[in-house]
């Protein structure tokens, strides 16, 4: 940093020593009156901004090139999901291709400048068109680019696609300024539905009772996800738009009050592989909001943790249903359906049930 | 010098019934029908806007960059804004994003720069004597004028003004309960923004009509320069998209007001549960950014113009591939419309829409790409002048490749997924976007300054301006990709809760600390541009030895701009150092007849036309008979 600020108080240092210089030169060019047939537009200075071009490029690359490596340790975390690890892949392939591009044009875009800059015994090159170039350089990129999008666009399918039977469903809901969680419960992995108008001070995601696959749901007090093994995020919001950034996972996915939305990944790292790797012993992996929601915004996050699938699987069991949390609630379940939201409501019951979800 | 002749020479003694009654102050200046007087209008709005835009940015750049800094001095501007430690409120944190982004785009790029320009050069280059409706232009600029005061206004609500980003999306620009600024300075923003588009179309219609109506005799759209091509195709995306916004805006101001569902659905907020059901929050972002993507281009595409015609002039070279110019600029304009979506990746539309839209948004690229190639080429064996318009556009073109190459990453829907929101997005459309259009707008104002204000403005200046601000460019926006790399989302008032964000304090400084120094270099534009207008050197009447008609008008051309018959087009606008010619530019109104020195041999065939071409002054003439 300290380099940084160094070169950049440099850059302004002969910048100013430049201003000085220069206007003394305009005061002398303004007593001379300029030579009569030289085109007056071409100044004095013609030449220093020739080279500015080649002296800008340089360092220009220089400080990119530094930066760019100094940074690299803070800015290029690991990805620990497996699909982050696909697209990580491609962004630095595609970064490599932008590179080169770069490097190319700006170089030929600067050498032009110093090297062509005006000279009163020269005449430019009428050159108005050339087909066959401007046919090369539309095909090049276009095959550069369907390649970009035919791998990209593979990626995007493969993440998009249906996630699978057995993943883990949790649900995320996002509210003015934090996550909220819950998971299907023990039972057949399916999370009961929800309705907004149901959500009170308790029963805060509005979780439906009329529906008997709530009666096994659960919201934890903190988020678990098993390693290696899908895991199928359904978000939603209750307020206004927020979105899911989990920046380990290469995970995003906006909440939308009245539009769930869903987005499903397998973990590749626990957390405490994660804090052994990076020396951290209080590291833990994030769900940060990615969509403006107001004034709490930036504080808007929660810790996660991957476990161990077996760790996950003792985690889970151990969970109360929100009926046993909050048995009052019972009162809400329709008549006909009241004896098996009972068995929930009971945490003996619990113990001696086996968990379906991540059997694998 | 030359040039001055060849339009003496072409223009004789014709003083035909056009004549001048003098015009009091408040019509000659302020509510003017002249175009060249609305453009200045334009132009300085616009540059107010801009350091009023630049300056909310160095104040969150502040935060950013220290978090910690006592910031009381600011509270007699800011007052309640400042907490009682001394720092800013959260809430207005995200205010001032919100009016960055709302008047850079849109006062700012959109009015400043097409408002200028367009009004500026159509009638010059095309040869007409003004817009095809002087009074419609005056009402666009004075609705202009409305909608910045409203804006303006909005600052100083006791809740705040509008903050929910420039996107202001609902449902939490809907609804008051959801922070201050959706409150009354939400609603200031909506009316602002509607004026605002009405403004935008009574502007565009008119650029479209005078381009097609009105071109002087010989000037055929194969031969209008790109500016002009830029300028068109600029007002025909605005006239088609603008609508959109306005209707988008509309709903939402309804779903405010009215308690209509358009946007809104199952929400539950402050403790109740919202009657609304049955609307969709992503319903207004396809609407926005129905106009927003094509707003880029909007903003982009008249720099484009402007830089294509700088850079050809200042490399004494014909443009590379003139109709590869205008096609790639037909192709980003028609595929502006249909790659919106790109922006809405993550928001949980359906996937394969988001397989479309990845699609054409690569393909964007090609056009975008044989652009730069192009200029690339015009400056190759050319013989540069690095006026500090030229300077400009040349910095133009490196941030346009900087910033553009990264749209090829974001464009990927499955890369977008991490970097989505973040701040490599920032970095990407300040460099592609915001800077190349500011880059052109800057240049487009040293390039024509003399013919505004018939005076030079300081090119040492200029060329001190240009490496201050182009340095300074790279050095905001370029390590902000690293910070956008490492996953840090935009909009964040501070980077406590993200994973990481003690490795990047410093170089949120070092970004802050580089803002705030090419925001104060932009003071030698300012006092360059105000200095020039009174005191600058007497202009000649084509200072660049350009093509192009307007430098066949006197130094301060009147209103109707020619005080004689407008000068006939013969040829197209960028006959730079032909081989054979005596001067290394041959302007647009001079008849191949005039130099059979230079001509190419399908040339000659054109000089048979140059006597139709004459016969169609009468009805030329004609044509403004009662305007």
């Amino acid at each position: 940093m300290n380099y940084l600020a160094g070169i950049l108080s440099i850059v302004f240092l002969v910048l100013s020593i430049f201003v000085i210089k220069r206007s003394g030169a305009l005061a002398k060019s303004l007593n001379s009156e300029s030579v009569a047939e030289e085109f007056s537009a071409v100044t004095g200075e013609n030449k220093w901004n020739g080279i500015g071009f080649v002296v800008f490029f340089v360092l220009g690359c220089i400080a990119g090139v530094w930066s760019f490596m100094d940074s690299m340790p803070q800015m290029f975390q690991k990805p620990n999901s497996v699909h982050g690890v696909t697209t990580d892949t491609m962004f630095w392939i595609s970064m490599s291709v932008i590179t080169f591009a770069f490097f190319v044009t700006s170089g030929a875009l600067f050498y032009f400048s110093w090297k062509y800059q005006f000279n009163k015994n020269r005449v430019a090159k009428f050159y108005p068109e050339n087909h066959t170039l401007e046919l090369i350089w539309t095909i090049i990129p276009a095959i550069i680019m369907a390649g970009l999008v035919f791998t990209g666009w593979k990626a995007w399918s493969s993440i998009m696609s249906e996630a699978p039977k057995e993943a883990v469903v949790i649900e995320v809901v996002g509210q003015q300024f934090g996550w909220k969680v819950r998971y299907a419960g023990v039972d057949n992995n399916k999370l009961g539905n929800y309705d907004y108008k149901k959500i009170d001070n308790t029963n805060d995601l509005g979780i439906d009772l009329s529906d008997e696959n709530s009666f096994d749901d659960f919201i934890p007090a903190e988020m678990h996800i098993p390693k290696g093994v899908p895991v199928l995020l359904r978000i939603r919001a209750k307020d206004v738009l927020h979105s899911v950034f989990m920046p380990d996972m290469r995970v995003k996915m906006d909440a939308v009050p009245g539009m769930p939305t869903k987005f499903w990944f397998t973990a590749t790292q626990t957390t405490d592989e994660k804090r052994a790797e990076k020396g951290n012993p209080e590291y833990n992996y994030k769900i940060n909001c990615a969509e403006i929601c107001g004034n709490g915004h930036f504080g808007m996050s929660i810790n996660f943790f991957v476990d161990e699938p077996e760790d996950f699987k003792k985690w889970y069991n151990e969970q109360k249903s929100f009926l046993t949390m909050f048995p009052e609630y019972l009162e809400k379940v329709p008549e006909k359906l009241k004896t098996k939201a009972a068995k929930y409501a009971t945490p003996a019951v619990e113990e001696a049930k086996e968990v379906t979800v991540a059997a694998n | 010098m030359v040039a001055t002749e060849i339009h003496e020479h072409d223009t004789h003694a014709h003083h035909d019934e056009h004549e001048h009654h003098e015009l009091g102050f408040v019509q000659k200046y302020i509510f003017s029908e002249d175009h060249k007087i609305i453009a200045k209008q334009y132009l300085i709005s616009g540059i107010i806007w801009a350091f009023f835009g630049g300056a909310m940015s160095i104040l969150f750049r502040l935060q950013l960059g220290f978090p910690d800094m006592d910031m009381s001095f600011l509270r007699p501007i800011l007052g309640h804004w400042i907490t009682p430690e001394g720092h800013l409120e959260t809430e207005f944190y995200l205010a001032l994003v919100t009016m960055h982004g709302t008047v850079m785009v849109f006062f700012v790029l959109t009015a400043g720069l097409s408002g200028t320009f367009s009004n500026f050069l159509i009638p010059l280059q095309i040869g007409a004597r003004d817009m095809a409706s002087g009074f419609i232009n005056m009402l666009s600029y004075w609705f202009f004028f409305l909608s910045s005061c409203i804006m303006f206004a909005s600052l100083f609500v006791e809740t705040g003004p509008a903050s929910g980003g420039w996107v202001i999306y609902p449902p939490l620009s809907a609804l008051p309960q959801a922070m201050p600024g959706s409150g009354l300075g939400m609603t200031l923003w909506i009316f602002s923004m509607a004026i605002f588009v009405v403004s935008a179309l009574m502007g565009g219609i008119n650029y479209i009509c005078t381009v097609i109506n009105l071109r002087t005799r010989g000037m055929s759209f194969t031969k209008m320069p790109l500016t002009i091509w830029a300028f068109f195709l600029t007002a025909i995306l605005g006239l088609l998209s603008f609508p959109v916004l306005f209707s988008g805006v509309l709903l939402l101001f309804f779903d405010r007001t009215f308690g209509t569902s358009f946007y809104l659905s199952e929400i539950y907020i402050g403790g109740e549960a919202l009657p609304n059901i049955g609307g969709s929050a992503i319903l207004y972002q396809h609407l926005f950014w129905f106009l927003g993507h094509p707003e880029v281009y909007i903003v982009l595409l008249p720099a484009l113009g402007i830089t294509s015609e700088i850079i050809a002039t200042n490399s004494r070279k014909p443009i590379f591939g003139y109709r590869a110019m205008i096609f790639s600029m037909i192709g980003i304009a028609f595929l502006a419309f249909i790659v919106w979506a790109h922006h809405m990746f993550i928001t949980g539309m359906n996937p394969f829409l988001g397989s479309v839209f990845m699609f054409l948004t690569l393909i964007i690229a090609v056009p975008s790409a044989v652009k730069s190639f192009n200029y690339i080429t015009t400056l190759w064996k050319g013989n540069i002048v690095f006026t500090p318009a030229m300077l400009f556009s040349i910095g133009l073109v490196s941030l346009f490749i900087s910033g553009g190459l990264t749209g090829i990453i974001l464009g990927n829907s499955a890369l977008d997924i991490q970097l989505h929101d973040t701040y490599f997005v920032v970095a990407h459309f300040h460099l592609v976007m915001g800077a190349a259009s500011f880059f052109g707008f800057v240049a487009g104002v040293y390039h024509w300054f003399p013919k505004m204000f018939g005076r030079m403005m300081n090119p040492q200046l200029g060329y001190i301006h240009f490496w201050l601000t182009f340095a300074g460019i790279y050095l905001v926006f370029f390590p902000m990709h690293y910070i956008g790399i490492a996953g840090f989302p935009r909009r964040y008032y501070a980077f406590t809760s993200v994973n990481g964000f003690e490795d990047f304090t410093d170089m949120n400084k070092f970004i802050t600390i580089a803002a705030g120094l090419t925001f104060a270099s932009q003071a030698l534009f300012a006092w360059n541009f105000v200095y020039s207008i009174f005191k600058g050197k007497v202009a000649p009447a084509n200072p660049w030895r350009s093509n192009t008609l307007e430098w066949t008008t006197p130094v301060n051309p009147e209103h109707g701009n020619w005080p004689g018959e407008i000068p006939a087009v013969y040829r197209w606008p960028y006959d730079y150092s032909k081989p054979g010619a005596a001067e290394d530019f041959i302007p647009q109104n001079v008849p191949y007849s005039a130099t059979p020195e230079s001509n190419l041999p399908h040339e000659n065939e054109e000089i048979t036309k140059e006597k139709e071409i004459e016969g169609l002054l009468p009805y030329q003439n004609e044509s403004y008979i009662g305007r």
